[in-house]
């Protein structure tokens, strides 16, 4: 079984992460930069499906900067058997759907049993790109899982909502995205840090995927910083705290 | 050599991952329980921490003394008691891939490099302490057997470990007269003492081993018989090494915690770090360890290297770092004031920590007796 896992880089989520303001755009320069812990989850699922049986072979696949190679090693140091990078200048500040595509296109080219991936990212938090994936190649996406079982006939799979949990199954090939009730990554070991970097990293551009050149769909509009927290509103008891309370609980939907 | 290559990072990535997720959030826990976390040292060598400078061809991770440094410097932020431990495991695996044969290697490194099994290191005795070469308990020939008797002190791991190491007498002739032989735990005749209460290092047992009438098979001797005190001094050229990195580990993370809290702490009208002389002790404890910090990497060096220099340096920098990590965490407690004081806190631990490091695998003034020697041609 071929599993191909997308990961990507995100700034670290321990740290204050920043936006710069004139561009809109991530600014890589004010965090360091970790493998998304949610794709790491999915990876795990695949190396797990490894451990089982190592005729299963793994991909971890990522579009980025040239920075974002590091994340890949890092899938490389905890066991995936080769990566694919998808780097391209004129895919700077590519938005879902361009990432999307660009991703679907790279798949087709590396083949695949499973595509594997975090349910949303720490960054963006956007949680469609998955599904937009899986629209672009006609397959089915069993997304936000908690648990899932992946063999040769198909994938079995939990997935909890707020209003009941379903049980999904499809065949393969499929798109599977999980939650971070999946187990936690496993750490590299020594080895798998040394030997990471002789496995092969093939890098791909926009053009060698045949991704159509032009701007995202989505335009950002306007980029502001969070306003700094202002201290919480004070009541004082005169005989109508009580009232005043509930209204402002109330008023905020918060009951 | 002062620039860490990316391997290295992405070691030291790993290593403080691994330490901030399964030993620092629980070291508190373990000091004051006593408790030895053998199943996080199995997750420890598991990630190739059990064997990190033996040779790959049995398990070993096969990395340099310089790779090792840094490995305990960042385990032992998280808890230098189970740094410490780690490195004389280390040490005792090493002895066994540096010293035995292959039957040997083939016995013994496996389970120890990954830390199925454990290790440990029988050289002190209740009498013989830095006159290691004084050491009384004898290993004397029975057939194809050594029968052991004597006692060991202060050792770690003891009664947990399953493998030791021990250097006994084979001979009366001093240091000439030592020999290393491997001796498993379930030996008839071997026995341990209480778990010593102590100062620090609480989150593992030292105990005294004891042997009466212990009978191992001469092929369980590394090396030649009266070889065993060159191969104790040559482990613990790395050993020290190693310890002074654990030191460097601990003083580290008592200095980030000082800085996080005189940023932090407001006193006589504005954060406490803003008073100059507070941040003089910043500046100073910053300075102790980084020095410290380029000898241990020089000493690691050397041995990678095998330098002709390699004994000198590696007590000057077991000397330098051990006194350097214990200062840093007793002045980062008077900087925390009472809450220094209180074991929440966590200063107090490394301190306690820290200061038997000064004692063991030679002491500082040994430290200095060997760099004075050599110094003046003795």
């Amino acid at each position: 079984m071929k599993i191909v896992v997308l990961v990507k880089q995100v700034p670290d989520t321990a740290e204050e992460r920043k936006l710069n303001l004139a561009t809109g755009q991530l600014d890589r320069e004010a965090t360091d930069s970790v493998v998304d812990e949610i794709n790491e989850r999915a990876l795990e699922a695949a190396l797990r499906l490894k451990d089982a049986d190592k005729g299963t072979e793994v991909v971890a696949m990522t579009m980025g900067p040239a920075d974002a190679v590091q994340a890949l090693r890092k899938a490389l140091s905890m066991g995936a058997d080769s990566a694919v990078h998808i780097v391209d200048d004129s895919l700077n500040g590519a938005d879902t759907g361009r990432t999307a595509a660009t991703l679907a296109a790279a798949l087709r080219v590396t083949g695949f049993d499973v595509v594997l991936a975090g349910n949303e990212s720490t960054d963006g938090r956007g949680g469609v790109v998955p599904a937009m994936v899986a629209e672009h190649l006609k397959l089915p996406l069993l997304g936000s899982l908690v648990s899932a079982d992946i063999a040769d006939d198909g994938v079995h799979g939990v997935r909890q909502g707020e209003g009941g949990t379903l049980t999904v199954r499809a065949a393969l090939p499929a798109i599977v995205t999980v939650t971070e009730r999946f187990p936690e990554a496993r750490f590299p070991n020594f080895k798998g840090i040394l030997t990471a970097k002789r496995k092969p990293v093939t890098t791909l551009s926009a053009a060698e995927l045949d991704v159509p050149a032009g701007v995202s769909r989505t335009v950002v509009v306007a980029t502001v910083e969070r306003p700094p927290r202002a201290a919480g509103r004070k009541l004082i008891d005169d005989g109508t705290a009580a009232d005043e309370l509930a209204e402002f609980l109330v008023a905020n939907r918060l009951v | 050599m002062f620039e860490l290559t990316e391997d290295q990072q992405a070691m030291v990535e790993m290593v403080r991952d691994f330490a901030a997720t399964a030993i620092a959030p629980h070291a508190a826990k373990w000091d004051e329980t006593k408790h030895f976390p053998v199943d996080v040292l199995r997750e420890a060598g598991t990630l190739g921490m059990g064997g990190i400078y033996v040779r790959e061809e049995f398990g070993g991770s096969g990395l340099s003394r310089t790779d090792a440094a840094l490995i305990f410097e960042e385990l032992s932020k998280a808890d230098p008691t189970i740094a410490a431990y780690i490195s004389i495991h280390n040490m005792v695996v090493w002895m066994i891939d540096a010293f035995g044969n292959d039957e040997q290697r083939a016995q013994w490194v496996p389970q120890l490099a990954s830390m199925e099994a454990l290790g440990s290191y029988c050289l002190t005795e209740p009498g013989a302490g830095s006159d290691a070469a004084a050491l009384s308990t004898r290993a004397v020939l029975d057939g194809d057997h050594y029968v052991l008797n004597g006692t060991k002190q202060f050792i770690s791991g003891a009664g947990v470990s399953s493998v030791y190491v021990v250097m006994a007498r084979t001979a009366d002739t001093g240091s000439q007269g030592i020999t290393a032989i491997v001796v498993p735990a379930d030996a008839p005749g071997m026995s341990f003492g209480p778990n010593e209460k102590k100062m620090g290092w609480n989150a593992q047992p030292t105990r005294q081993v004891i042997f009466e009438d212990v009978r191992v098979p001469v092929a369980n001797r590394l090396g030649e018989e009266g070889s065993g005190f060159g191969i104790a001094m040559k482990g613990l050229n790395g050993g020290r090494v190693n310890m002074g990195a654990c030191s460097l580990g601990g003083g580290q993370a008592a200095l980030e915690k000082s800085v996080a809290y005189l940023k932090s702490r407001s006193a006589f009208g504005g954060p406490l770090i803003n008073q100059q002389s507070l941040l003089f002790d910043i500046a100073d404890m910053d300075t102790e360890l980084e020095t410290a910090r380029t000898l241990i990497l020089r000493a690691a060096d050397a041995l990678d290297r095998g330098a002709p220099d390699t004994v000198r340096l590696c007590a000057m920098a077991k000397r330098v770092a051990t006194d350097a990590g214990f200062n840093v965490a007793n002045k980062a407690i008077q900087l925390h004031g009472g809450y220094g004081y209180l074991s929440e806190y966590g200063l107090e631990k490394i301190a306690r920590d820290l200061r038997v490091h000064q004692i063991l695998e030679g002491s500082n003034e040994i430290m200095r007796l060997i760099v004075g020697r050599l110094a003046v041609g003795a």
